[in-house]
């Protein structure tokens, strides 16, 4: 019913256009994490966008959440991109873990009264992901695990982690996602970074130091966590991407309304055939960002058997895009899109980790390039 | 206790606002449709009343085009438990008194304890609706609230006037306006915009209400003139030669506006 989704991504524009967008340089600027506004998006229904119903999802499907992260990244790309990865972890638990598991965690994470990390990279595994070697040993009924993720989103601040850790031989058959509960012993974090962009978030080391789960919080079954992380992070590019085209979509309305308001030389910019074109090559690569969008979201919708290109070349496509946009409306802009006042440089800012997470663009060209080669 | 909020789409408040000027009626199509902000605070008065108690069943009243369901939808997305949609090309460009006698048809058949309407709306600007809805139903009326208490058997609440507060209040059944100063509306979040598709949607014409839009007994206003908004002109300068304040004072006299 398209009046019912037209509803649905309209709640999502206001909640983006009050709670968000009036927020988002003072958040940028003090680096403060809104989690009471998080908890407000978990009412709206945005903690768990495409989970099941059953535990307190919102039930909708991946073209739905793509349109809900465009609009949210309007409001803020880094509270959009924030909330795309904890419903990454929310997804993964409802999928991946047993009933006894998505009874314990859905519904507070659903809510967003609980939050979710991500935890896969480390200090010397990040493309490589199959080379971690954070360790989980068997002892008994629980695992104890050792070693350090690196780039956490949200770390320090959530009620749960979802660990891929190395619970056999090495490789991406040895590893298990296992769940751990914030305030579990030896679990402990590293200082918030220092960041390009992304500053309303916290990116933090999470430190393993024998910390001790019961064998119950693993999901799914042991060795089967290299493909729940990236089943997870099928749908987590797309979110990114349209995080991205939502940024992009944003900066391009504010180059708009410059144009036409800015002279120089005795007419507006928009007067000039220059900015002409370069207005509609932005609005050209945007659309086509978003048709490449939906038709991945359409395919991981339907399970299609190439929806892994699909996701990755959106990913890539989208993020590549929609920065290359950003930084055209920040030079429209002239001196006034470097200042931190027309929060053009901030989205800049922000979209730039975009290419690099969720699989850095040169992934998503492997995935892209060796499932062509191997067509033959 | 059974509440009926009177809530109206009106043309969005940040686009342009125009008039169509062959038939004197909203151009509809030049802005954004939205649900009027004041419909959605007195809404959100009865909402907080039905959590707070039990046994209250909130449900919204337009009179509105065809067009507005989507609109009127958001109001059930909310949390209204059911809508009443007056709609019929016969009630186009209605004036105060027509939309007063439908209005009032419509909420005698839903049945009311309480009526709650804006003040006025952002549109038409009226302000009397409330009034001419409590003479039809012969019921108090209590106008332009800023705060709003409701008891089982009665509404109370603070009036602002110019001149001071005032604490009214009247027995129920009763029909009271709100001003801005009432708390905004909450969001509608995704279960209940899901859930407004399952809840009850009436639509109502004219005929179903008896009430004949073309009956020329009733009194009613009539349109002696439309105009396009004259331009905006350039504003007065006065150059302060030493008798500024004295030019500005009978600027502001000759303009009645001291």
């Amino acid at each position: 019913m398209t009046e019912e989704r037209d509803a649905l991504i309209a709640a999502v524009r206001e909640f983006a256009g009050t709670e968000l967008a009036p927020n988002a340089a003072r958040w940028d600027a003090e680096k403060h994490f809104p989690i009471d506004t998080l908890q407000r998006a978990g009412d709206l229904g945005l903690g768990g966008v495409y989970v099941r119903e059953e535990f307190g999802g919102s039930g909708l499907s991946r073209l739905d959440a793509v349109a809900m992260f465009e609009e949210l990244a309007k409001g803020d790309t880094t509270i959009a991109a924030y909330i795309s990865i904890h419903n990454m972890v929310v997804w993964m638990i409802d999928t991946f873990g047993d009933d006894a598991q998505r009874e314990r965690w859905v519904p507070g994470l659903a809510a967003m009264t609980a939050l979710g990390s991500y935890c896969l990279t480390e200090p010397g595994a990040g493309s490589d992901a199959a080379a971690i070697t954070t360790s989980a040993r068997r002892d008994g009924d629980d695992y104890v695990i050792n070693g350090v993720k690196q780039f956490v989103s949200g770390a320090g601040s959530s009620a749960v982690y979802v660990v891929m850790a190395r619970t056999g031989e090495p490789g991406a058959k040895g590893i298990s996602a296992i769940v751990v509960p914030d305030g579990t012993a030896g679990l402990s974090f590293g200082r918030n970074e220092q960041k390009m962009g992304w500053n309303a978030q916290p990116t933090r080391q999470v430190v393993f130091d024998g910390v001790r789960v019961p064998v119950s919080n693993r999901l799914d079954v042991e060795g089967a966590g290299f493909g729940i992380a990236m089943k997870g992070l099928d749908g987590g590019r797309l979110n990114i991407a349209a995080c991205s085209l939502g940024g992009a979509q944003w900066a391009l309305e504010q180059a708009l309304r410059y144009v036409h308001e800015r002279e120089a030389f005795g007419a507006p910019l928009a007067a000039n055939q220059s900015i002409v074109f370069t207005l509609a090559d932005m609005e050209t690569e945007l659309q086509a960002a978003r048709a490449l969008l939906e038709r991945a979201a359409g395919k991981l919708d339907e399970g299609a058997s190439d929806l892994v290109p699909a996701c990755a070349m959106a990913k890539r496509f989208a993020t590549d895009a929609a920065f290359h946009v950003a930084n055209t409306a920040l030079q429209l802009h002239g001196g006034y899109g470097y200042l931190h006042e027309y929060g053009i440089e901030r989205v800049v800012r922000d979209l730039r980790v975009h290419q690099i997470l969720e699989g850095t663009n040169e992934i998503m060209r492997l995935i892209v390039g060796r499932n062509l080669v191997n067509r033959l | 206790m059974k509440i009926i909020v009177l809530v109206k789409e009106v043309p969005d408040t940040y686009g342009e606002r125009k008039l169509d000027l062959e038939t004197g009626l909203a151009d509809r199509d030049a802005s954004e449709a939205v649900l009027d902000e004041i419909s959605e605070r007195a809404l959100e008065v009865a909402l907080s009343y039905a959590d707070s108690a039990g046994g209250a069943e909130v449900v919204v009243l337009s009179m509105a085009p065809e067009s507005a369901t989507a609109t009127i939808r958001k109001a059930l997305a909310m949390g209204a438990a059911s809508a009443v949609h007056v709609t019929d090309a016969g009630l186009a460009g209605a004036d105060l008194g027509l939309t007063a006698r439908t209005l009032a048809a419509a909420i005698r058949r839903t049945g009311f304890d309480l009526v709650i309407t804006g003040n006025l709306s952002t549109d038409g600007s009226g302000g009397v609706l409330p009034a001419m809805l409590a003479e039809l139903l012969e019921v108090p009326n209590a106008t332009a609230l800023s705060s709003v208490e409701i008891a089982a058997d009665s509404v109370s609440g603070t009036r602002s006037t110019d001149d001071g507060n005032m604490r009214v209040s009247a027995p129920l059944p009763a029909v009271i306006s709100i001003t801005e100063a009432l708390p905004d509306a909450r969001f509608p979040n995704f279960k209940g915009i899901m859930a407004a598709k399952k809840k009850p949607f009436e639509t109502l014409s004219a005929t179903d209400l008896e009430i004949e839009p073309a009956d020329v007994s009733a009194a009613a206003s009539i349109m002696t003139g439309i105009a396009e908004k004259p331009p905006r002109s350039a504003g007065v300068k006065i150059t302060d030669e030493g008798d500024g304040g004295t030019k500005i004072a009978e600027y502001l006299i000759a303009n009645r506006l001291v």
